[in-house]
């Protein structure tokens, strides 16, 4: 009897780590940035190059920032859910366009429909590094004094809009 | 002969000359070059993230080399752009893990389970030696049995 058990008590421990280590999800590496300031920057806009963006413009309202690309293929997957978002008006969203071409950010948004209120333009991707993007889509919630509070890593999907980032917003939004 | 030696040996002595004139550029950039590898080898790539960034072709660790490449120009030292990334992509991107609090079962996890293992074989081989002095000793037939057995004359046991 013994002899059986302590083999069976090891198999079912390697299996319980197994299975724990198979949930894991080793790609979301959490940011160090959550709860800190959201890094500044001031970049030209994607659809007018003579103005600029720049996260102090957004002082005082709790707002999203969609890290996109026009070559970023898991883009388009969250992208009918943006737009669906930025119709239901309950938080504005921005964009950031990280290391793309600019007709061909601009032929994306044309085609998808732009749920942007407005979209930084992020050539060179030192914007996205500040941020600590190192995938694309990235989505960051920022509140009215301009932390970061929450950053979805990949694409925006119902269950994290319905569970993390609408209830979020809406208490951010309560908050003073 | 005397002419071919001669000039076997100033072409010797103008050699480094030649080389010299066009190394000195290159043996800048080698010597930052080397230094961006160096700090490069000690990050994480966090798209392939069992490679550091000195290793990895992903389009992120090319920017962050580009990255550490202008910090080091500018002046920065090793640490302040390991601290600098740390400060945007977390702990992780350090290829070697801090020793930390949260790290110490990372670090010192193995050595506990070799002490456990050792710990483990120290009672088992006394469990064992103690086993062996408390066996009955043989008695006078055994032993002339155990003899023949190993001469090589045993019959068996008669029935």
């Amino acid at each position: 009897m013994n002899r059986f058990l302590l083999p069976l008590v090891a198999f079912i421990v390697l299996v319980i780590f197994l299975g724990v280590g198979l949930n894991l999800k080793p790609r979301e590496v959490p940011s160090p940035l959550i709860d800190k300031p959201a890094p500044a920057f001031r970049v030209p806009q994607l659809h007018e190059e003579t103005k600029t963006i720049a996260p102090e413009d957004m002082r005082g309202k709790v707002w999203l920032l969609n890290v996109w690309a026009s070559w970023c293929v898991t883009c388009r997957q969250e992208h009918p859910l943006l737009v669906e978002l930025a119709r239901q008006n309950l938080v504005p969203i921005y964009g950031l366009n990280y290391k793309d071409k600019r007709e061909a950010a601009i032929a994306w948004l044309t085609e998808r429909g732009n749920p942007y209120i407005a979209t930084a333009y992020d050539l060179e991707g030192n914007v996205g590094i500040d941020w600590g993007v190192y995938g694309v889509p990235e989505t960051f919630v920022i509140d009215k004094l301009g932390i970061i509070r929450y950053k979805q890593i990949g694409p925006v999907t119902p269950e994290a809009l319905r569970d993390k980032i609408i209830p979020l917003v809406k208490e951010l939004n309560g908050a003073k | 002969m005397q002419n071919k030696l001669l000039f076997s040996l100033l072409l010797a002595l103008a050699l480094p000359l030649a080389h010299a004139g066009e190394a000195t550029p290159v043996a800048s950039d080698i010597a930052l070059e080397e230094r961006v590898m160096a700090v490069s080898a000690e990050l994480r790539c966090l798209v392939c993230q069992n490679q550091t960034i000195a290793d990895s072709h992903a389009e992120l660790a090319i920017d962050l080399r580009n990255q550490v490449r202008e910090k080091l120009r500018q002046g920065m030292s090793e640490q302040e752009i390991k601290d600098y990334m740390v400060a945007r992509y977390g702990d992780f991107v350090l290829y070697r893990p801090l020793i930390k609090r949260n790290t110490w079962l990372l670090w010192f996890g193995p050595f506990l389970l070799l002490i456990l293992a050792f710990g483990v074989l120290v009672v088992k081989l006394r469990q064992r030696r103690k086993a062996m002095q408390q066996a009955p000793a043989l008695s006078a037939d055994e032993h002339a049995r155990a003899e023949s057995l190993l001469s090589g004359t045993d019959k068996g046991v008669q029935p």
